[in-house]
């Protein structure tokens, strides 16, 4: 077998593992080895035509493959090498990481530190346990998304989009735009699932009717969908109020996404149930020291800017073990309060800034955003389970934060809570 | 003048393959017709994959006599074809007191019919079984039960018998057989074809099918099984093939240990009207979580990657019916197999093999006979050092084109070039699709794939031929 020895081994070229290669390689580390299964680097924004991308990082408005395209011009300009169609298949228990390829076979890396950038993969079609037949035109959004934008093909004419995650409200623009036909966006909450800019302009703006407290209970046709049959749960729940039948003959899923990290177990990492990615400190390291995490493959962000921001942070973290300057100071886990789904990191452990982000648990208005000892104190007129918030920490809240007294139940914990004002 | 055949065989799963590829070791003219686009499409695609003990099953009736007979024929057989096969054991539970003397009686039998069975106490249980429910206290073991990956056998059957001679005439829906003389013609499609004897394994349609000729003794009820796949991350969640006490009328649903090392849950059994009726229901998930979580409480509903349903042939008699047909002679029906149909398949293909000799037909062994299949090489199951040989020998195995179940662009190839067609096709040969992304990451690699071997525009590329294109239209 093909053996390489490196100082970081990035796996996954998207947004965020661009943005850690680059970032290690600032820090002064030269032999840096980026990953990628695709034939180009990118990831899944090269097939995001829409815009909306790089208004936090770049202060622009980029499409998804002009975004890709800021840091990979930078790629080209650096001494990273970038290996391009390759997967990694395994990762050993002593940080090996097997790849496979056409061109060299399977190859064993070496690596002081490993970022981990795998993104998220979308929840299906079976993994909401949706009855009836199982024919052709049901596609994830982002499959769909890929036909459309990167294979040249209409996936469907007559369109029904199950969940309003951010990518169904995407593609049902991109499907009419394209001549289809969205006839409903069902959601069973009784909020969207995607950010407030997309319900406006990719739903709104195009007459495209969203359904909340709807689902498709069941789905029609033999050889291809045919058509769906939708409940109104109401606020009552279930058994829905009524149901009725709408025809189409492709049904798009945008039901939530969940971090890839088929690798991570392998090693393994110690796993966060309420994110779907690993346990990780802010400075982006997982259980394993040595492996570093970011961007989807962590916890799904709302945007690919916030990825890149999270691979600077695993690539300066990476870099500085590499070099073998990595600290570690004390660790201060971070506990979801009152109406917080998740907050993560899991653990404070730097002095200078760090950032964290939560999920609340349902939407609220008139917010009051606190933690323990009021470090933190914000006011927010609303907050929605769609929209993740980021909660930056300087250096003196960091110190109180270290400060902290020991709880009962015994260590140290900050916690935030989201309440009413 | 159309080409007259020794035998033509209806229909193309596990148990028309087994007799195909068991009549080919003959000096035979042999065929066999298939009305979907691949074999394996009907009942069999939906097939458990469980080798059965024999343990459910009266030895009195052919179904017994089959399932018992069946069982000790796998390893010889999957060891010539190539495919993995796994005596992992059958545990049925008391789910209360009243279980243990019934699981008792099942052992009295079993030790008449030669099954290897054995109560288990608690202590011993826990051990094989650690997520059993804390209320279950016993259990029968039978430990020759097994399994099997179902489509990659009868593909694998399918192969041997091509390999072997074998002709397929798929796509080609039987629409009439009238008699000629002694033998038969068969409307198939938009072919005719004539044969001096007819085995009829058309599963569903088994009784549609003898009624061209009058052999119809028989109705086939379709009985409907839904079945639910477990994510594999959960492996070892059980051991053994799980079965609840079994009641008169039914095994039960099922806690099952796959070839893949992962779970699935089901099935249910209803009796319905519509052969084609294979939806999934929220009734019947619920059905199936409730029961098995009576055994093994831990399994949740949002570990479910896939769910499927296959419709059971079940006779009107409830056993096989294997005979030559007493109004239509030369007109062998291979009807109502139904579970243990898939265990027993080795066992009614030697029986069909009699059957043909009693009715006088010269059965003369060929010179040049393989059993062997080739190879059917799994990326995802080599060691390192063997992916190494497999990249050199083929560099197209470097390419990992199914991330979720690691299957590489060589494995699509070569289930192309071995007969598939459709991305169901491919699917079922080689689990590309199978996994927890459920094609979504695949998908448009294995279309790339069937469009370059076969020379079709992707857009004519269907999930199941038929209307089941992929995509619409090109932009």
């Amino acid at each position: 077998m093909k053996k390489l020895s490196v100082d970081i081994i990035v796996i996954g070229a998207g947004p965020g593992g661009m943005a850690a290669a680059l970032k290690a390689n600032e820090m002064g580390i030269k032999n840096i080895l980026l990953v990628d299964r695709l034939p180009e680097p990118g990831g899944i924004l090269q097939q995001c035509i829409h815009n909306g991308f790089g208004l936090q990082k770049f202060h622009k408005d980029l499409t998804g493959p002009e975004y890709a395209d800021m840091y990979i011009k930078q790629l080209k300009n650096s001494n990273i090498q970038v290996l391009l169609q390759a997967m990694a298949i395994e990762i050993t228990h002593n940080n090996r990481v097997i790849l496979s390829n056409k061109a060299d076979g399977l190859i064993e890396v070496g690596a002081k530190a490993i970022v981990l950038a795998m993104g998220c993969r979308e929840r299906t079609r079976q993994q909401v346990s949706i009855p009836g037949t199982r024919p052709s035109g049901i596609f994830t959004a982002g499959v769909a998304q890929r036909f459309m934008n990167i294979e040249g093909y209409l996936p469907g004419k007559e369109v029904v989009v199950v969940g309003s995650g951010d990518i169904g409200l995407i593609m049902a623009r991109r499907m009419t735009l394209e001549g289809a036909k969205v006839h409903a966006v069902t959601e069973l909450l009784p909020y969207p699932g995607g950010l407030t800019r997309n319900i406006v302009q990719c739903l709104n703006d195009y007459d495209i009717p969203l359904y909340l407290r709807h689902n498709v209970i069941e789905i029609f046709g033999k050889d291809r969908v045919t058509g769906v049959k939708i409940a109104d749960f109401g606020e009552e729940g279930n058994p829905p109020r009524k149901t009725f039948e709408v025809s189409c003959d492709t049904l798009l899923f945008s039901v939530g996404l969940i971090p890839e990290n088929e690798l991570s177990r392998m090693i393994p990492l110690m796993m966060n149930p309420l994110t779907g990615g690993p346990f990780i400190d802010d400075t982006f390291m997982t259980s394993k020291p040595g492996v570093f995490i970011c961007g989807n493959a962590a916890f799904v962000n709302d945007l690919a800017d916030y990825v890149s921001l999270e691979g600077e942070i695993a690539g300066v973290s990476a870099a500085k073990f590499a070099l073998g300057n990595y600290q570690n100071d004390p660790r201060i886990p971070t506990v979801a309060g009152q109406n917080v789904r998740f907050v993560t990191p899991n653990f404070i452990s730097r002095n200078d800034s760090a950032t964290l982000y939560i999920r609340v648990k349902s939407p609220i208005t008139d917010v009051r955003i606190t933690s323990s000892k009021n470090i933190v104190h914000i006011v927010k007129k609303i907050v929605k389970p769609s929209e993740m918030i980021e909660i930056k920490l300087d250096k003196e809240m960091l110190k109180k934060i270290k400060a902290l007294p020991a709880s009962p139940s015994g260590g140290k914990e900050f916690r935030i809570d989201v309440g009413q004002e | 003048m159309p080409q007259t055949y020794n035998i033509a065989i209806i229909g193309g799963g596990i148990v028309g393959n087994a007799i195909a590829r068991e009549l080919s070791r003959y000096e035979l003219k042999t065929i066999l017709i298939e009305k979907e686009t691949e074999v394996s499409f009907g009942t069999s695609k939906a097939n458990s994959g469980i080798i059965h003990s024999g343990i459910h099953d009266d030895p009195k009736t052919l179904k017994g006599k089959l399932c018992v007979a069946g069982n000790k024929l796998w390893e010889e057989l999957s060891r010539e074809l190539k495919i993995p096969f796994n005596r992992v054991g059958e545990i049925l539970v008391a789910r209360s007191e009243s279980d243990i003397p019934i699981l008792q009686n099942f052992i009295v039998n079993a030790r008449t019919n030669g099954i290897p069975a054995e109560m288990v106490g608690e202590r011993r249980l826990r051990e094989m079984e650690p997520n059993l429910s804390k209320d279950i206290k016993a259990g029968l073991l039978a430990s020759s039960a097994g399994v099997i990956p179902p489509y990659e056998m009868t593909y694998a059957l399918y192969e041997n018998a091509v390999q072997n001679g074998v002709e397929y005439l798929l796509d080609s829906k039987v629409t009439n057989i009238t008699k000629d003389g002694s033998g038969f013609v068969i409307q198939a499609g938009s072919k005719e074809i004539r044969a001096d004897r007819i085995i009829n394994a058309a599963g569903v349609y088994a009784d549609d099918i003898a009624k061209f000729v009058g052999a119809d003794n028989f109705k086939i009820n379709p009985r409907k099984g839904e079945e639910y796949l477990l994510d594999k991350r959960l492996d070892n969640i059980n051991n053994h093939i799980i079965f609840p006490t079994p009641t008169p009328t039914s095994k039960g649903v099922l806690v099952i240990k796959t070839i893949e090392n992962s779970t699935m849950i089901g099935p249910t059994a209803d009796d319905i009207e519509d052969k084609e009726d294979t939806r999934t229901s929220e009734e019947g998930l619920a059905k199936i979580l409730d029961f098995v979580r009576t055994m093994v409480p831990g399994i949740d509903k949002s570990d479910i990657i896939a769910s499927f349903a296959g419709i059971r042939p079940v006779s009107n008699t409830n056993d096989f019916i294997i005979e030559e047909s007493k109004a239509a002679p030369y007109f062998i029906n291979a009807a109502g197999i139904q579970s243990p149909g898939l265990t027993a398949a080795p066992a009614i293909a030697l029986m069909v093999v009699d059957i043909l000799k009693n009715s006088g037909l010269k059965l003369q062994k060929k010179k040049k006979y393989n059993k062997y299949d080739k190879p059917h090489r799994r990326f995802s199951l080599a060691s390192n050092k063997e992916k190494e040989l497999l990249i050199k020998l083929n560099n197209s195995y470097g390419n990992v084109i199914c991330r979720c179940e690691t299957v590489t662009e060589a494995e699509v190839v070569a289930a192309i070039r071995n007969g598939a067609k459709t991305i169901d096709g491919i699917k079922f040969r080689t689990r590309a699709g199978m996994g927890r992304c459920q094609a979504g990451f695949c998908i448009h690699h294995v279309m790339k794939i069937l469009s370059k071997e076969l020379d079709i525009p992707e857009e004519n590329i269907t999930k199941r031929d038929g209307e089941s294109n992929i995509v619409k239209e090109k932009r």
